[in-house]
């Protein structure tokens, strides 16, 4: 649900060592961070490694294994959560971002990846 | 008139609140002009922070006032119990009754008579809160969801445990997905889309009436040459199921909330409204007939059917559910939407762009 929402269009921009968008969680309530297994950002095809994003929300930014214990912050419900790629940067123009995420959900027998994928423009 | 009263749980709206196209204050005020006064919230989507960092008092505050600005009822939190927050490990038996008793008194500070269980969680931790719950004023009600249903072993257990713990802090929540009596038209035009023949499709919708073992339903689309989104649309049928309404009869003095669960209301040019999968026209007697007296809360669930096709219109589908359910328990007013359902959110973007 809300999959093609995931991506805050219009959010991509450049950040010191690499890029940023805003993601949402495509689920009708938010999730603590320790249930967030990954997540995956593919830049005009080419898939960056789990060890260059890092997730941030009110002010607190985390790498993905940080996550994984964290169990005082969450990601809320519809919250715009800033998804930073240290890849050392992208050329200003059209990209085409592919946002998967794998969390856990207890009541769930199996663990969904949702993903979505949008043409952000990157300004000069 | 009918004792029974009607309500909407926010989830309906979710598709709008998840934009921020609609506040807390437009949710609360459409479900009250239509009537719908009993207001029941999943925690978390409501409150941001619960239940990991909390929920600010100023947000609770803000809760309090609304509901007493538009003659709301607080009805009930569902909460979740994240029992696999902990990579590679279920939640220890103890920390999971002492989650559920955050929520309990969650539900209390909200206001609320109920507060919802997941139907994965074991009675074991619901029946160690139950006391907890009673010196809070607060009833526990698991939610019988599809595929489980009232005959269902699950449910049985629960029900047994409910009786020999004595406590009746503790109880269900019945969602009315479980008697789907008709494959979901919008159910159908999904599958549709994502590419299942129209024979096929057409199949199994037969199928579901005829009232055919999914078991049956998935092999004969496997020999027609379905594959992938045809094997899903089959594999539906393991999930749902026509069980029937009248089951609830044994267990009312344990059934204090119901999900009015619906996944696209049709409303014909007299302005009649129905769910075309869900007989709500039965569903109602049959409450009526366990002498039921609480609250129907609108459970939209199409949005997630639809939103690949169509921007979900979810206030619309909430509108006509309850026209469709006051018609049913005999009120002589047509619920009808007097405000923007999404004057709140106009405004605060109003007073954000002059800031």
């Amino acid at each position: 649900m809300m999959d093609n929402k995931m991506i805050v269009e219009g959010s991509l921009q450049s950040e010191d060592g690499g890029f940023s968008f805003l993601g949402r969680l495509p689920y009708y309530r938010g999730l603590g961070l320790s249930m967030i297994e990954d997540i995956q950002v593919t830049v005009d095809g080419e898939v960056q490694s789990r060890e260059s994003v890092r997730f941030s929300v009110r002010g607190k930014t985390y790498t993905l294994d940080e996550m994984e214990t964290v169990y005082d912050d969450r990601w809320n419900f519809g919250e715009k959560a800033k998804i930073i790629v240290l890849n050392g940067g992208l050329a200003a123009g059209d990209h085409q971002i592919t946002f998967a995420v794998r969390y856990r959900v207890s009541y769930l027998p199996f663990v969904p990846t949702t993903k979505d994928t949008k043409d952000l423009a990157l300004a000069a | 008139m009918s004792k029974i009263k009607r309500g909407v749980s926010l989830y309906s709206y979710q598709n709008e609140t998840f934009q921020g196209k609609m506040t807390l204050e437009d949710c609360i005020r459409t479900s009250a002009e239509l009537g719908a006064r009993g207001i029941e919230i999943i925690g978390e989507q409501t409150f941001w922070g619960w239940p990991e960092y909390g929920a600010a008092d100023a947000d609770v505050e803000n809760w309090h006032r609304l509901i007493k600005q538009y003659d709301c009822t607080p009805v009930s939190h569902d909460f979740m119990l994240d029992y696999k927050r902990y990579k590679g490990r279920i939640m220890p038996f103890d920390e999971q009754v002492a989650s559920v008793k955050r929520d309990i008194e969650f539900g209390a500070r909200l206001g609320m008579k109920f507060i919802r269980a997941l139907v994965s969680i074991a009675p074991e931790v619901l029946v160690a809160a139950a006391p907890h719950a009673e010196e809070h004023g607060i009833k526990i009600l698991i939610e019988v969801h599809a595929p489980l249903h009232f005959d269902h072993p699950w449910i049985v257990r629960h029900a047994e445990a409910f009786e020999k713990s004595g406590s009746d802090a503790l109880g269900f929540l019945p969602d009315m997905g479980m008697f789907l009596h008709a494959f979901p038209p919008v159910w159908k035009e999904k599958f549709l889309r994502i590419g299942v023949p129209r024979n096929i499709a057409d199949y199994i919708e037969k199928a579901y009436a005829d009232r055919v073992l999914s078991e049956y339903v998935i092999l004969e689309v496997q020999e027609m040459g379905g594959t992938g989104p045809a094997i899903a649309m089959a594999e539906t049928l393991r999930h749902n199921a026509a069980f029937e309404p009248k089951r609830m009869l044994d267990y009312m003095p344990r059934i204090h909330n119901i999900h009015g669960k619906f996944y696209q209301m049709m409303e014909d040019t007299n302005g009649d409204c129905v769910e075309p999968s869900i007989p709500y026209d039965e569903i109602v007697k049959v409450l009526q007939q366990g002498g039921y007296e609480g609250y129907i809360c609108s459970e939209y669930e199409g949005n997630r059917w639809i939103e690949d096709a169509e921007e979900p219109d979810s206030v619309e589908q909430v509108r006509r559910q309850q026209v469709m359910l006051a018609k049913l328990l005999g009120e002589a007013e047509v619920p009808t939407i007097k405000t923007s359902p999404t004057a709140s959110a106009d405004a605060e973007a109003t007073r954000e762009a002059a800031e």
